[in-house]
């Protein structure tokens, strides 16, 4: 009975918090189009979430690529299919590895720095300040940093994808199968739009996922450092898991369009 | 006091709770025109929950608020931040942003007063002057963190005063500082005062500060003001609930 009545209270704060999170986004969207645009603040989250991201979206597509060509030589190598190594590697790349993996780095780097900082800002009642001193703290912290990680989220996607192609094309050259160039042409005449379109917009709701968690859980930071902690540690939680459901919807719906 | 005095902020029949926990249960309070109005009282009993009704960072249940005659259940959003330009309010730890240095958190609020001040093309002479009025000119380059706490009071005064408020709200302007720095942020607040003109409410549980710039004094107990008089009526009281308070 206990354990029923636990599982049920799980449940029904999880749909609590779907529907907090929706009311969160509504109202994200309705202050992105009122005056005035805080576009000082954007730039600078722009700064924030792009540049400062890019060293560990490098090291991670790098060796993503490696690791990716390393292991799936072997195996094609099992079935005499080591020339389809670049075709496999690009697509696989391309399509679903190089933006999930983006995106988890950066929802443990980004939505937990969003959250730690605004619940920062919330205990230390930075975010009551500026309420009354009339300016608009959500449209200030949120619209800012969600628009900013929404928008970056595509670049950094494209960059980490870019490093692991080259990882992989290190591999393939070290072991004297392809030149770069070689194998470069056979990744590119393999790709279609098709393939990258769906990666883009899938990375554009990543960023906005990432973003909107991250601001979400600092925003409503419970007092105390205690809280601030909970937050961050939450944002990162909650926006990997975010990001699953997100990947799943996207390619279930792109299979649907492309099959019909 | 005088009644007779122009009523600035008044309060009538204010309640707030929080789930089942009653803070505010019908407080009626007045604040005059360039009045030091000091609210005592114990730790939860919605001193600062009070003053939070005030600016709209809280809700009250029921009850009715007037600023500078403008009924606050009333209000638009533009309204509102018209009213804020009017009404300070220091927090009980500052909270200067940050990210900000001194210099940005002074400019931070004059970017959404423009119909108050017009375009300030060069705000450093303002800055300035607020940094000044407060004595801490030479710090308008330095980051938050390179201030004492005391230091950083008084640059989130300085950040109040630069919108020019008719009224200022303090959130217990001295707790955590010593006894020196205390006395400094007093006198401070004495001299704000003086010199703007400002009419004050002063939530605090420190018996020296209430004394020095109290003009007069409201306990807070139960959530309702439970007395109110001067300074001197107060602490010779013989009623033992407000003796306690005083600790005689």
């Amino acid at each position: 009975m206990a354990y029923h009545f636990q599982t049920k209270t799980k449940l029904s704060s999880i749909f609590i918090e779907f529907g907090d999170l929706s009311y969160f986004a509504t109202r994200f969207f309705k202050e992105l189009f009122s005056f005035p645009f805080e576009k000082k603040e954007f730039l600078k989250q722009c700064y924030q979430v792009g540049n400062r991201s890019l060293q560990l979206v490098a090291i991670t597509g790098f060796i993503i690529g490696l690791v990716l060509t390393l292991q799936a030589r072997p195996v094609l190598e099992e079935f005499g299919a080591v020339s389809m190594m670049p075709n496999m590697v690009g697509i696989s790349i391309i399509r679903e590895l190089g933006p999930v993996i983006t995106a988890l780095v950066c929802a443990g780097r980004i939505a937990s720095g969003i959250g730690a900082e605004i619940g920062a800002m919330r205990v230390t009642e930075q975010i009551d300040a500026m309420e009354v001193s009339g300016t608009n703290p959500f449209k200030y912290l949120v619209v800012t940093r969600v628009l900013s990680t929404t928008l970056m989220m595509p670049m950094l996607v494209a960059f980490g994808d870019a490093l692991a192609l080259i990882g992989s094309a290190i591999i393939e050259n070290f072991n004297g199968d392809a030149s770069f160039m070689l194998y470069f042409n056979e990744i590119f005449s393999i790709l279609e739009f098709s393939d990258f379109i769906p990666a883009i917009i899938k990375s554009l709701f990543f960023g906005f996922a990432i973003g909107l968690v991250g601001c979400y859980k600092g925003f409503y930071c419970e007092k105390g450092t205690v809280g601030v902690g909970l937050a961050a540690n939450s944002a990162v939680v909650f926006a990997s898991l975010l990001l699953f459901f997100i990947d799943f919807v996207a390619v279930f719906m792109f299979n649907i369009f492309y099959t019909n | 006091m005088d009644n007779s005095r122009e009523t600035v902020v008044e309060i009538k029949n204010l309640y707030k709770s929080f789930g089942d926990h009653h803070v505010l249960n019908g407080v009626n309070l007045n604040l005059y025109k360039s009045e030091n109005l000091v609210v005592m009282g114990k730790s939860g009993t919605g001193k600062s929950v009070l003053i939070k009704c005030l600016v709209g960072l809280i809700t009250p249940d029921k009850g009715d608020v007037s600023i500078l005659g403008k009924k606050l259940n009333h209000l638009t959003t533009k309204d509102w931040d018209a009213l804020r330009s009017e009404v300070g309010f220091l927090f009980q730890g500052g909270a200067l942003y940050d990210s900000m240095s001194v210099r940005e958190n002074l400019e931070f609020p004059l970017r959404h007063h423009r119909e108050k001040f017009g375009v300030i093309k060069d705000t450093t002479p303002r800055v300035m002057a607020a940094l000044e009025s407060v004595g801490l000119a030479n710090t308008i380059d330095l980051m938050p963190k390179e201030l004492s706490g005391g230091m950083q009071k008084r640059v989130a005064l300085a950040r109040t005063l630069i919108l020019e408020p008719k009224i200022i709200l303090y959130d217990e302007p001295t707790t955590g500082l010593d006894p020196i720095t205390s006395r400094e942020i007093v006198e401070l607040i004495g001299k704000v005062q003086h010199t703007y003109g400002t009419s004050s409410i002063i939530i605090t549980h420190d018996i020296d500060c209430a004394k020095v710039i109290s003009d007069r004094v409201v306990l807070l107990l139960d959530g309702i003001n439970y007395t109110e008089g001067s300074f001197n009526d107060l602490y010779n009281a013989k009623d033992p609930r407000i003796a306690a308070f005083f600790k005689k």
